[in-house]
This record gives structure tokens, C-alpha cells and sequence, in this order.
């Protein structure tokens, strides 16, 4: 028995509510990256690749300090770089750390038909189980982030686990421990909260970026990753990050009403030939030349 | 139509009574070809498509097995339907005699087979089957490639991920509905049509009642032959 589940919530003779009630300790973490102190460094792919014990792949050169376009199944975190100018003309580098963003509503989750392929845990990540996977790769099209990817050879998918193994033993992630500028933050999902907002302002305030502010989209009830922006309202410069995401109403649909209109359709065609059956019969045909037919 | 004949079978002839031939052997093994893989793609995507029917995926060797076999069956199913199109397009073209029956269908439908028009080898009714089958394959094909290829698809034409998803579902589930009449039809409900497709053959009775100007096409072409 956890000892959450022992706090004292009333308590006798005593003058006043109980002390502490109310308290919450279910903790949602949360990862925070600042993009406006982000240099790039790629350490974060670095600390991905060892703590997961995956090696470094071949890429392709694509005009850019990216290292490949698009996360992989077995690179789950990707800086992405974009030039972007600015209103004055000049001409600056948007850098942004990408991996699965941990949504409170997920959409691969959602998608998912496999009995326990895709779980979230109560401190809110979102964590593939390949031992359930499939490898039908629904998931792929219900993440409004384009993350999940699929491994031939296994036939699995994968995407980041937010360091579910290190969070569970009390670690931060590998990604936040490698960051040599102190842009990525781990904790609880209010304190980081208070952090992007407190920083937002900050940038705001004290360094002429009117349109700073915090990307935690609600269209997936809020994300586990969070990040600050120059520019909270042009999201979509840096490296396509969606400006509203949802799970696509198409796998809401096929997912909800889609099901239950399908397999009562399914059901009631069943009953209908049976009924018919029961009232109508079979079909004979009536043998009228010769007598000899095995009509009754 | 060279395809179908009369015919004389031993145990035809037990009976007394001449028997016809109405699907060659090549035409009954593709159909089971194509039934089998329909319902091998029957059972694995149902497992797919609710959690509640997940269980099936134990008939086939478990879900990552049945998701690994599903494209392939799917695509020899394919080739079997398409291969009907090559074959059977022709006797599937909608005919006035159809339209006469197709007013009268509530009769098929109450058993007053003697109510209805003479039409040729396939009724109404197979034919929208065919049609229906014909195009929803065609759509699962394309949708299928789709959800098989999903990665393939760039991000930036997503809507054709979503597309996939919903085609290949209502797809399924129209060729689901012909499939449970189609099923019904051919073993309950239309007593010989089970053992014409196994067999190839029917009763002149059966041909005379169900298909009266083919029966009349395939005799008459029977007699010039001899």
C-alpha cells in the first residue's frame, strides 16, 4: 500500500480542518525545453542514442546542421533547425528539440488496437510496449506530432519513453542530465509550468519578445513536454510544430461512433438473414417435367 | 458461352435427370480462393478493428502474425476478384431483363420464384454483389496500401493517411454486408447453389427455375454442338 493512500484526510477532536488534507501527490512530470537558450549542440541526441543503447546511423546531408530529417524508430530525439527571418530582416537559427511530446489525450494511444501495446502511467508519460505491439502502425496516424515510427525488422514501433526506466528510479531524463546550457528542465508539470511562464515573461519583459510564450497545447489536454518560443504564436517555424494539435477527428470517428455503427450493422445483417430464414425458408425449386425431383 | 454446357454426369444420370454445368473448375477454384482469403482478411481484420473481437487474432497465430499475413492474403484476394472481373464481366453487365426482375424482387425475396422474369446466368442481385465486391476491393487495395505504407506517406499529405483509415473501413464493412447476404444466399436460402459452386453442376430443374434464359442459351448451344 502506497503511502499516499494513508494520508489523513479527517481527523477527531481536533479544532480546525486536518492537517495537510487536500495535499496532492500525484506528481506529473514534465520535461521543459527552452528554445531560446537552446545552441544546438546535439548533446541531447548523444545522451538519447547511449542511454538507449542504440548507435549512431548513417544520415543524410541535407543543407542543414539537422541531423536527418525526421526522427527514426531507433533516434527519438531530433534538434531541428530552421532559418527564420525576422520582421527587421535579419535572419536567425530556430532550434528545437524534438521527441514525443507525452500528451495528456494520446492520439496514437487512441488509435492503437493492440490489448496494451500503448500505456500511460500515472505521472503522465506515454510509453510504447513493444511485447504487445503489433506493428500495424495505427499509431502513426493518430499522433498529431508524426513520432512514432516502425522497425522493419522487428515489425514494432517505437518513439521516446521520456526515460521511463530512469524517471521510475528517481532519475531525471538522460537528454535533460547531457544539456550543457541549462535550456532543458525536468520536474513536476507545475513547476515547470511556473518555470516556462516565469521565463516567458522574463523574454517578454526584458528582452523586446512581446510574443514569448509557453507551448503546452490543450487540444490534447496539455503535453509532457513543454517548450518556450521567441514567437508562442508562429509555432509551426520551428520545424513544424503544429499550432493546434489534435488527434484527427477522422480517428476520433473511427475509433468512437465509426465502431459501434459498424458492428451494429455487422449484427443486425446477421439477425436479418436469420429472421428471413425463419419466416421465408429455403429456396426449392419445383421439379415440373420429370416427377422424379426430391420435392416433399 | 463455351464456359457452360450441359453435361451428363455419372451420378447425375442416377437420378435419371440431365445435369448442367455451370462453373467450370477454374471458376470454382478461384472462387474459393477468393473465399478463403476473404474470410482469412475477414477474421484478422475484425480482430484489428475492436478490441472486443481481439481474440480472433488466437485463430491466426496472434496479432503481430495476423497483422504480417492480413496485406498478403489481401492482395491474392485481389487478384482473384479481378481475375472474376476478366471472366465474369461480361454475364455481370446489367440486362432489361434485370431491370424487369429487379421490380420484382420482393417475390424473390417471399420464395414466389414463379412471379418472377426469365434472366440469364446471374441474377440482379449477384450482380450488384459483384459490383459491389468488384469496387470494394479495389478501394481496400488502394486504402490498403495506405495503411500498410502508412511512413511512406509524407507528413505533409497526412489527410491521405486519414483517407486510408476511413476507405479501408467502410470499404470492409460494405463488402461485410454482401458477404453475410452472399453467405446466407448460397447455403441456406438458395438450395443447389452451395453444391454448383462445389460441384459445378446443377438440375435443369434448378437452371429452368433460377436462370431460364441462360438454361435455354446453354441447351441451345448444346444441341448445334451435337
Amino acid at each position: 500500500m502506497s503511502q499516499a493512500s494513508l494520508q489523513i484526510v479527517k481527523i477527531s477532536g481536533h479544532a480546525g480542518p486536518a492537517p495537510g488534507a487536500g495535499v496532492e501527490r500525484a506528481e506529473q512530470v514534465c520535461k521543459l525545453v527552452d528554445t531560446t537558450t537552446c545552441i544546438g549542440c546535439k548533446a541531447c541526441e548523444v545522451a538519447c542514442l547511449e542511454w538507449n543503447g542504440y548507435t549512431f546511423s548513417e544520415t543524410v546531408f541535407d543543407n542543414s546542421y539537422q541531423t536527418m530529417p525526421e526522427t527514426t524508430w531507433n533516434y527519438w530525439n531530433l534538434i531541428k533547425f530552421n532559418e527564420h527571418e525576422r520582421e527587421d530582416g535579419s535572419v536567425t537559427l530556430l532550434m528545437r528539440k524534438d521527441q514525443c511530446m507525452h500528451c495528456a489525450e494520446p492520439g496514437c494511444l487512441a488509435a492503437c488496437p493492440a490489448d496494451g501495446a500503448i500505456v500511460q502511467y500515472a505521472n503522465g508519460i506515454v510509453d510504447f510496449q513493444q511485447e504487445h505491439c503489433i506493428g500495424c502502425g495505427y499509431c502513426v496516424s493518430g499522433c498529431p506530432f508524426n513520432i512514432p515510427k516502425f522497425n522493419s525488422t522487428t515489425k514494432k514501433m517505437f518513439k521516446c519513453t521520456l526515460c521511463s526506466d530512469r524517471v521510475g528510479e528517481g532519475l531525471e531524463p538522460a537528454c535533460i542530465k547531457s544539456c550543457p546550457t541549462g535550456c532543458l528542465h525536468f520536474g513536476t508539470k507545475d513547476d515547470m509550468k511556473d518555470l516556462a511562464e516565469a521565463r516567458a515573461r522574463q523574454l517578454r519583459e526584458n528582452y523586446g519578445l512581446e510574443k514569448a510564450g509557453v507551448y503546452d497545447p490543450a487540444g490534447v489536454g496539455g503535453t509532457g513536454v513543454i517548450y518556450v518560443l521567441h514567437d508562442v504564436s508562429n509555432p509551426e517555424a520551428y520545424g513544424g510544430l503544429p499550432k493546434d494539435p489534435q488527434i484527427p477527428w477522422v480517428v476520433r470517428f473511427w475509433k468512437g461512433p465509426a465502431k459501434w455503427i459498424g458492428n451494429f450493422a455487422m449484427l443486425f445483417g446477421v439477425i436479418g438473414v436469420t429472421l428471413h430464414y425463419l419466416r421465408y425458408g429455403p429456396k426449392q425449386v419445383h421439379e415440373r417435367k420429370n416427377g422424379r425431383g426430391g420435392q416433399p | 458461352m463455351n464456359t457452360s454446357q450441359v453435361i451428363s454426369s455419372s451420378h447425375a444420370s442416377d437420378a435419371g435427370e440431365e445435369r448442367i454445368l455451370r462453373y467450370t473448375l477454374s471458376e470454382r477454384i478461384n472462387h474459393w480462393i477468393a473465399g478463403l482469403t476473404y474470410v482469412y482478411c475477414l477474421i484478422t481484420g475484425l480482430a484489428f478493428w475492436s478490441p472486443y473481437m481481439s481474440w480472433l487474432n488466437e485463430l491466426t497465430g496472434g496479432g503481430p502474425t495476423a497483422r504480417f499475413w492480413h496485406p498478403w492474403y489481401g492482395l491474392i484476394f485481389t487478384a482473384s476478384v479481378f481475375w472474376m472481373y476478366k471472366i465474369w464481366r461480361g454475364d455481370m453487365r446489367m440486362t432489361n431483363e434485370d431491370l424487369a426482375w429487379k421490380k420484382a424482387m420482393p417475390h424473390y425475396i417471399r420464395n414466389e420464384d414463379e412471379n418472377l422474369p426469365p434472366i440469364w446466368r446471374f441474377n440482379y442481385g449477384q450482380k450488384l454483389f459483384f459490383w459491389l465486391t468488384f469496387y470494394g476491393t479495389i478501394l481496400l487495395l488502394l486504402s490498403g496500401f495506405g495503411l500498410w505504407f502508412v511512413e511512406s506517406i509524407p507528413w505533409s499529405l497526412r489527410w491521405l493517411r486519414y483517407l486510408s483509415v476511413t476507405v479501408h473501413v467502410a470499404a470492409a464493412l460494405a463488402t461485410i454486408g454482401g458477404f453475410i447476404i452472399h453467405v446466407y444466399m448460397g447455403t441456406a436460402m438458395v438450395r443447389g447453389g452451395f453444391t454448383s459452386i462445389i460441384r459445378g453442376e446443377v438440375s435443369t430443374a434448378w437452371a429452368k427455375t433460377h436462370h431460364r434464359l441462360w438454361y435455354e442459351q446453354v441447351t441451345k448451344q448444346n444441341s448445334a454442338r451435337k
